[in-house]
Order: C-alpha cells, then sequence, then structure tokens
C-alpha cells in the first residue's frame, strides 16, 4: 500500500488513548481514529451550485473497570483533549453498574489476517472537473425528454479516509478506503402534475461509477415514468419490490435477527435458529472479502474477525448477526457484526424484472416506499408505497399515494421469487422479490 | 452583552482567537465579489445514560467544536470547514471557499443586525446541574417503579440525554450573534408480553431546559405511566383496516401531520426553486377555513425553540396558513434574499460542517372551538390515531405519511377497539382542505421531534388540536 506514515501517526495515537486509560486504571480498552476528507460538488439548472471541502476527525474511546464500561468521544486530536476523552470514559465507567456481559471481545476471535480487500481508490479530481461532471450529469437528465421542467441538481461527491482501531488486548490496525458517488434529481410536470425522482452511482473506484450521462437519463427516465400517478382502490394482490425497494425488505430482516433486539425482545424472530423463515429456495450469505466491496471489512468495530457464512440456508436461519456484547447475552459466539453486516448477499433467481413480472401477471410493483412502518416487536409493516401497476405482466400505469401492508413474517414466508436484477450500491445486494400477497389501501 | 461575551470567552479564547481575528477572516472573504458571507463558531458537549435489564449498563460523552466558512454569491454557495478553531485553518477555509465568486454578481445587501432580542431558555449546563450519581438513582427508580406497574413487562429502557452548546455566528456586516442552547431528553420504553404475544410502548419527553424538568409533578414517572398504557392498549389490539375515512387525530404529537403535510412544502429553498406542491400558492386556499398554522421559535424552553436561528437571525412566530389561506414561506437568509422576502428566523444547520436551510421550529395548528368528544361523537365509522411514529414526505408530489402508533376504531360516536399502528398517507396541499372539526384542546408535543433533511437532523416540536379529517387513507391489512 501506499504511504503508511499517516496511518502509523494515527496509530501513535490510538495506541497513547489505550495507554493513557490503562494509566487512569482502567483493565480494559479499545481506542478508535477516523479521518475523512472530502469534496461536494452540486450543479443545478447548468451552473454550480454549492462547492462544500469536507474534513471530518473524530476519536472515541471505551473503557471497562472489570465489568464497568463507560465511553467518551470528541473530534479534537489534540493530545489535552485525548486525556480529557479518556478522563470522561473514566468518570462514566464509575457510575455505571457491573454488567457480566461487558467486556473486550474474546482474543481468539480477534482479527489476524488482513489482506487488501481494494477499499482505496483516490479520485484526483479537481473542483472545476468536478463541477464538468455535475453539469454534464443534470444536462443530461433536462435533455432526456420535453417534460422534464425543473431539477434539484446533480452532485459529485468523493471522499477518502482513514480508520484506526486499537484495544488494550494488543490489536491495532488502519486502513485507508475512499467512497465517490454521483446523484442527480429532476422533476418533471404539468398544471395537474408534478413528480420528482432521481438516480445515483456510487463505488469505492471512480472508475466504477456509471458515466455521469447514464446517471443523468436514468434519474430523467425514472421522474417521467411518474407522470400522470393514480391512487388505487383498496385490495389484497401480489407485490413486487423493486431491486432497490428489496434490499430494504431484507434489511428489516437482518434487524430481527440482530443481537441487540433479540436480547432486548424486541424482534419478531426470536428464537428463530434453524427454522424456516424463507421459502426453501432462498438463500442469503455475508461476504465481506469482496474486492472493492461498499460493506468489504476484515474485522468488525470491535476488530473481531469477520466471517464468510450463511445466514439464510435452503430458507433455514442458520445465524444471527452479533457483536461480542449481544452473543454474551444470547450465550453464542460473536459473528463479527458489531457496527453492521458486510455485504449481505441475497442469491438472485433466475429471471430478471421483467420476468418477475409475467410470473406476477396482476399486482403492484413497488419503487418506492415511504415512512418508518415497521414494527420490529411484531414484525407489523405498513409503509405509503408508489409504483406501477401491472396487468399481465406489463406495466399498466404509475401509482401513488396508496399503502402497502402485511406482517414481516408472513411476507417473508410468502416470497415467490427473486430476481437476477440485483442493486449492488448498498450493502444489502438483492434482486427483486416477488410476494404473493399484501394489503394494499387507496382510495 | 453578558451572553456574547461569554460564548466568546467558551469558544475563541481556549484556542487563542480573538474577535479581531474573526474580522480578519470575514475581511478575507469579503474581498471577493460575494453577496453573503458568514462563519459559525459551535461548541458543544453531550452525554448520554442508558438503562436496560435493570442496570445502567454504559454512558457515554461527547464533546464537538469546529467553525463552517460560508460565502454565497447569486444562487452560488462555497463552504468549508475546520474541527479546530484556529485563525490559519479558518483562513485556508476562506482561501477555498472564494473560488465560487469567480462568477460572483456583487449584489451585496446589507442586514442591519439586531443587537438584542428575548431569550427563551436559561443558559444553565444541564450536564452539571445534576450530579452523575442523581442522574443514576433517576434511571433506577424509574425502573424500578416501571416494572412494579405491570407484571406482564418483560424489558424496560430508559434513556438519559442532555446537551450544552454554545454558538457565534459572525456575519459580513461584522455583527457577532451569540447563542447558548441546553437540551435535555428522557425516554422510557416497555416490552411487554402476554402468552405469545409482545408489544412495546415508549414515551419521552423534553426540552431546552435541564434535568430538573423531569422531576418537577413527577415527568419522569408519567412517561413511565404512559408507556406502559400504550403497550398494554397494543397487546389487545385487532387488525387495522384499509382504506379511505374518516379520520380523527388527537391532540399533540400527532402534530406530526403539519410537519410532514404542509411544513416541509412550505421551507424557503424548494419555494424558490419551484419544486415544492406548494410553490407559488402564496394567497391560494389550502386547508379548511378552521385552519391556522404558525411557525413559533419564540416558545419558552420547547425542545424547537432558538433565541436566534444559526445565521443570527431572532427567531418569531410566523403565520403558514392563516384561516385556510396560505400565507408565508420559512426562510434563511439565503432564499430569502433570492425571493425579495424577510428572513423568518428558520435558518438552521445541525452543526459546524453542515450548511444552513430553512427548517421548522415548533409547527402547530391554532385551537378551534369544538370540544374532542363533540369531534368524536360526531363520526359514524372511522380511526381515532392517538399517538404517532415517525413520518416522511415527498415535498415534490406533496404526498406525506405518517404512522400511527396508537389508534382505535370509531363506531357510531363512540371510541371502541383498539387497532395496530398503521400508516396514513395524504396528499399535503388538500389533506387539510377536508378538515371539518378543530378542537379546543391544543397541545403542544412533549420533546422529542427530530427532523431530518438533506441528511441534517435537527430537534423540532410539533403541536395540534383534537382534528377531524373527512377522508385519509389507512393503511391497514383488513382490506
Amino acid at each position: 500500500m501506499q504511504n503508511n506514515e499517516e496511518i502509523n501517526r494515527l496509530k501513535t495515537l490510538v495506541q497513547s488513548l489505550v495507554d493513557e486509560a490503562k494509566k487512569q486504571g482502567a483493565s480494559g480498552v479499545e481506542a478508535g481514529l477516523s479521518i475523512d476528507n472530502g469534496l461536494s460538488v452540486s450543479a443545478r439548472l447548468g451552473e454550480v451550485e454549492t462547492i462544500e471541502y469536507h474534513c471530518d476527525q473524530g476519536l472515541g474511546v471505551s473503557v471497562y473497570f472489570g465489568q464497568r464500561k463507560g465511553s467518551a468521544s470528541s473530534n479534537d486530536l489534540t493530545p489535552e483533549s485525548l486525556s480529557e476523552t479518556v478522563k470522561a470514559a473514566c468518570t462514566i465507567a464509575r457510575y455505571a453498574s457491573e454488567d457480566p456481559y461487558s467486556g473486550l471481545p474474546d482474543p481468539q476471535l480477534m482479527a489476524n489476517d488482513f489482506p487488501d480487500l481494494s477499499l482505496n481508490h483516490p479520485w484526483a479530481l479537481e473542483t472545476e472537473e468536478a463541477i464538468d461532471l455535475a453539469v454534464a450529469c443534470e444536462d443530461a437528465a433536462r435533455g432526456f425528454d420535453p417534460r422534464i421542467n425543473n431539477s434539484e441538481g446533480a452532485t459529485i461527491n468523493s471522499h477518502q479516509g482513514i480508520r484506526v482501531l486499537g484495544n488494550s488486548l494488543g490489536f491495532l490496525q488502519g486502513y485507508r478506503s475512499s467512497r465517490h458517488s454521483i446523484s442527480c434529481s429532476v422533476l418533471a410536470g404539468d398544471d395537474q402534475q408534478m413528480q420528482r425522482d432521481y438516480w445515483y452511482s456510487v463505488a469505492r473506484n471512480p472508475q466504477d461509477l456509471e458515466n455521469p450521462v447514464k446517471v443523468g437519463e436514468r434519474a430523467a427516465q425514472r421522474t417521467v415514468r411518474r407522470l400522470g400517478g393514480r391512487s388505487l382502490s383498496t385490495r389484497q394482490c401480489p407485490v413486487i419490490f423493486s431491486a432497490e425497494m428489496a434490499s430494504g425488505l431484507i434489511g428489516s430482516l437482518i434487524s430481527a435477527i440482530n443481537g441487540g433486539n433479540l436480547y432486548r425482545k424486541s424482534s419478531f424472530l426470536l428464537d428463530a435458529l434453524n427454522t424456516q423463515i424463507l421459502p426453501d429456495f432462498a438463500h442469503i450469505f455475508e461476504n465481506p472479502f469482496l474486492p472493492g466491496g461498499l460493506g468489504s471489512a476484515n474485522y468488525d468495530g470491535e476488530g473481531v474477525r469477520t466471517l464468510q457464512r450463511d445466514i439464510v440456508k435452503d430458507g433455514i436461519l442458520q445465524s444471527y448477526v452479533l457483536s461480542s456484547y449481544s452473543a454474551r447475552k444470547l450465550g453464542l459466539q460473536s459473528t463479527g457484526n458489531a457496527g453492521g453486516v458486510h455485504n449481505l448477499i441475497v442469491e438472485p433467481g433466475n429471471h430478471d424484472l421483467n420476468g418477475l413480472l409475467i410470473q406476477m401477471d396482476t399486482g403492484l410493483l413497488v419503487t418506492e416506499l415511504m415512512g418508518q412502518g415497521v414494527n420490529m416487536v411484531t414484525g407489523d409493516y405498513s409503509r405509503g408505497a408508489s409504483g406501477f401497476w401491472v396487468e399481465q405482466g406489463e406495466i399498466q400505469y404509475p401509482v401513488e399515494e396508496i399503502t402497502i401492508a402485511g406482517n414481516l413474517k408472513d411476507i417473508f414466508k410468502h416470497i415467490v421469487a427473486i430476481g437476477n436484477d440485483v442493486d449492488c450500491r448498498g450493502n444489502i445486494r438483492s434482486g427483486s422479490i416477488l410476494i404473493e400477497e399484501m394489503a394494499v389501501a387507496g382510495e | 452583552m453578558a451572553l456574547l461575551e461569554r460564548v466568546c470567552d467558551s469558544i475563541l479564547v481556549p484556542h487563542g482567537m480573538q474577535t479581531s481575528d474573526v474580522d480578519t477572516v470575514m475581511e478575507n472573504l469579503m474581498s471577493s465579489p460575494v453577496d453573503a458571507a458568514d462563519i459559525y463558531f459551535q461548541s458543544s458537549r453531550f452525554e448520554s445514560w442508558q438503562l436496560e435489564d435493570g442496570i445502567v449498563k454504559e454512558g457515554s460523552h461527547s464533546i464537538e467544536r469546529g467553525a463552517g466558512v460560508r460565502v454565497v454569491s447569486g444562487e452560488k454557495t462555497g463552504f468549508a470547514y475546520s474541527d479546530r478553531i484556529e485563525l490559519p485553518l479558518l483562513l485556508k477555509a476562506a482561501n477555498n471557499v472564494k473560488a465560487i465568486a469567480r462568477q460572483g454578481q456583487n449584489k451585496r445587501c446589507r442586514i442591519i443586525a439586531p443587537k438584542e432580542w428575548p431569550l427563551y431558555y436559561s443558559q444553565q449546563d444541564p450536564l452539571v446541574g445534576m450530579s452523575d450519581q442523581d442522574k443514576i438513582d433517576l434511571l433506577r427508580m424509574l425502573d424500578e417503579k416501571t416494572r412494579k406497574m405491570d407484571s406482564r413487562i418483560i424489558e424496560v429502557m430508559v434513556n438519559l440525554s442532555g446537551l450544552h452548546e454554545y454558538i457565534l455566528v459572525a456575519n459580513q456586516d461584522g455583527s457577532l450573534a451569540a447563542d447558548i442552547r441546553p437540551l435535555v431528553r428522557l425516554n422510557v420504553s416497555v416490552i411487554m408480553q402476554e402468552n405469545d404475544r409482545r408489544e412495546r410502548g415508549s414515551m419521552g419527553g423534553g426540552g431546552r431546559s435541564d434535568y430538573q424538568m423531569f422531576l418537577q409533578d413527577d415527568a419522569a414517572l408519567s412517561y413511565a405511566e404512559e408507556a406502559v398504557r400504550q403497550a398494554r392498549v397494543n397487546l389487545e389490539a385487532v387488525e387495522a383496516p384499509a382504506g379511505n375515512m374518516t379520520v380523527v387525530l388527537g391532540s399533540g404529537w400527532p402534530g406530526i401531520l403539519l410537519h410532514e403535510a404542509i411544513g416541509h412544502g412550505l421551507e424557503g429553498d424548494f419555494n424558490r426553486k419551484g419544486t415544492s406542491a406548494f410553490s407559488g400558492k402564496i394567497g391560494e386556499r389550502v386547508a379548511s377555513d378552521l385552519c391556522t398554522v404558525v411557525d413559533d421559535g419564540t416558545l419558552t424552553g420547547r425542545r424547537g425553540s432558538l433565541n436566534i436561528d444559526d445565521e443570527g437571525v431572532p427567531t418569531e412566530q410566523t403565520v403558514l396558513i392563516e384561516n385556510g389561506i396560505l400565507k408565508g414561506y420559512m426562510q434563511d437568509k439565503l432564499n430569502a434574499r433570492l425571493m425579495g422576502a424577510q428572513p423568518t428566523g428558520n435558518g438552521r444547520r445541525e452543526s459546524y460542517a453542515h450548511l444552513p436551510m430553512p427548517r421548522m421550529t415548533n409547527t402547530y395548528m391554532l385551537a378551534g372551538q369544538q370540544h374532542p368528544d363533540e369531534i368524536v361523537g360526531s363520526v359514524k365509522k372511522g380511526l381515532y390515531a392517538k399517538n404517532f411514529g415517525g413520518g416522511q414526505v415527498d415535498i415534490t408530489s406533496g404526498k406525506f405519511v405518517f404512522s400511527a402508533s396508537e389508534a382505535y376504531l370509531i363506531e357510531n360516536g363512540k371510541i371502541t377497539r383498539p387497532v395496530k399502528g398503521a400508516t396514513l398517507i395524504g396528499n399535503g396541499p388538500d389533506v387539510l382542505t377536508r378538515v371539518s372539526m378543530v378542537g379546543n384542546d391544543l397541545e403542544l408535543d412533549s420533546g422529542v421531534g427530530t427532523c431530518g433533511k438533506e441528511g441534517q437532523s435537527v430537534p423540532v416540536g410539533v403541536g395540534q388540536p383534537t382534528l377531524k379529517i373527512d377522508g385519509l387513507t389507512v393503511g391497514g391489512t383488513n382490506v
């Protein structure tokens, strides 16, 4: 890897946090530090609108006095601040209760292999060049269709950072990573109606970004296809979650098998391990080691090794999503998921979205969801939606101002098909998902 | 002004800066042909304590400080910030952002900054206003008493948090405006189990005050009682109805309706750009004549209140809708200038590292004439929604949602069975035209709201009297 001087400097700082906490009496310490620099440029109606220079830094420390824990953070990396932050964490630990489950991770689980995951691809992007890209992206959107009549602009983002993590078990690691994106949002309309939609592309390597013109065109196409949207009458019908929406649906499943929700009994999937939660054709696995993956990582937020593993196999739940603490609460071992999952992949089926539309024949294709109407405790699901009404496997007209509802336990069991039109822009990768039936409320 | 001195002493002096250094940065910014510029300094301390499983598991403390430098030229904005409040770094930030002015129009307008304004909350630091031991004792007492309220309770979670923030805004005219902002919050949530069924109940409160507010009138305990009551109700809830029906919204927190349905659509930036469903509708009817809606940052001690906004403009009560007619937008300086309007004290930002934009403070509907019982009594068949979770709006299409967490059927003028939570969906520009009754029971929420816009979170308040809406889509499962 290139120039490691800066990482070494930050490692020294993290080590000094660990040492300082030990000096103040802590029996266990975990410390982390991050630096993030970036440029964000947006253009609207053909001209630059904002130029933002980002430079964020922060440090966090957790201390253990036996089984008592305290945490503190600061965005000031000066030596005085480091010492103050440690002191603040120690003060809190003194007041916290003994918790038999708290503490550093099991030393055997700490990561010790650190292959290059190709996470760092700096973009030598000058401000002027970023402006040109944003303008080109928005121009493509505005020129796509005469009905596009206004814009929220296009934005180019480029970020690069360093993360360092250390603890008193002797773990001390750091790595660089980058993240770049292009996004565009435009409006279309007439006297009757105004619609807006967007598209974006995100990647660790700028060369993997979609062409700005394509991003703009896609934003415009998504916007104009919403024109003429109307409500539906209230009914039960099959529903397809488009790939972009499907990752959110799978996100709810992951949340329900997250250790924190499980030990708080705030999940509709308590005691679901080794039981059927999805149809038997469904597989979900985690692959933290995808080169350049947005969720790729050799270790989790505690330094615990990440795992390539099945989460759901043949529809049966194989494993929870656990940190050291939640694992101990449940009498299990950490799965390396402190801070979340790392590239969760829903195995694609044989058909693309078109194939799924044909399979559904008549029903609702959902392309946008609104609100937070998911009850993790009960699995009750009710959210605002918009999308398209489908008959004989073909899109008939856009729909809006409707809700879709059901219970997630049933929804997951009644997945009929998973598409191969995988959306790879996030930490959860899924194709479109066809559900046998949901309640749709409208006018 | 003593407040200004206190803030300068706290933000600038420890970093070896003086107000003359701020002038130096401002002169540098204004040496380019820009229309406006500001520098925003912030220094804040935050703490939180969590109780679960009967023990205070964890506490955390964080410090955030820094300064953001902004220049505006026409519709163009340049922005940079530094986590270190040091003159050379601020000058570097200033040099970076001036690039935006290369096609500057130089229509500088002088806004005369007021020297004094009323204060709506105390400057005391809530973090030190109560000893750590007393904070712990409060959490433990709540846990103990909550568990005794119902034998079906299987989990109790209590969160206590406090923020103390100093802000200083330097404007292009050389004026300085300062504020000291406390903010506290307490939340109790319970999970109750009966046979195989589990349900949650949750209640919290807070404001720009100190932790003592949770001890007055047993406020903390009343949150616990309310959380338990909600969980009990939810254990009895049956499937919610699906479809369009008459909906009666309770007073207080259901005012999230106003925040989503009309509030966001009336923020200046969307209207200047013509991207809001409310663009160009000033003077038009957007609600029944029973509706008057205001945004008011001047309410004493409220979560959404501010003495001055994050651009140094004193807050005010802004009338958004008066007797059903759209009256005005909420403005920050940039959008007010471009729209030829006055700033309304709604320029807010999450922190020094974020750009300000028009945001709500406390948004509520004024009381009407009717008794709430009379309103429910007038409905033959419908839904009574008393508590809500979050909401969201597409400001362009006007479609908005908000999710009921406690609701009941109304049958023949009476509240009957509780139903499961459901999302309600409507169209912002016309939902309020269907308000047919407005209660005399205006209530503001208990102080837990956080609003997100373009990735920035700010604390807000909402409120309303009991309302009857003739037709709103309810997203239940009972088709």
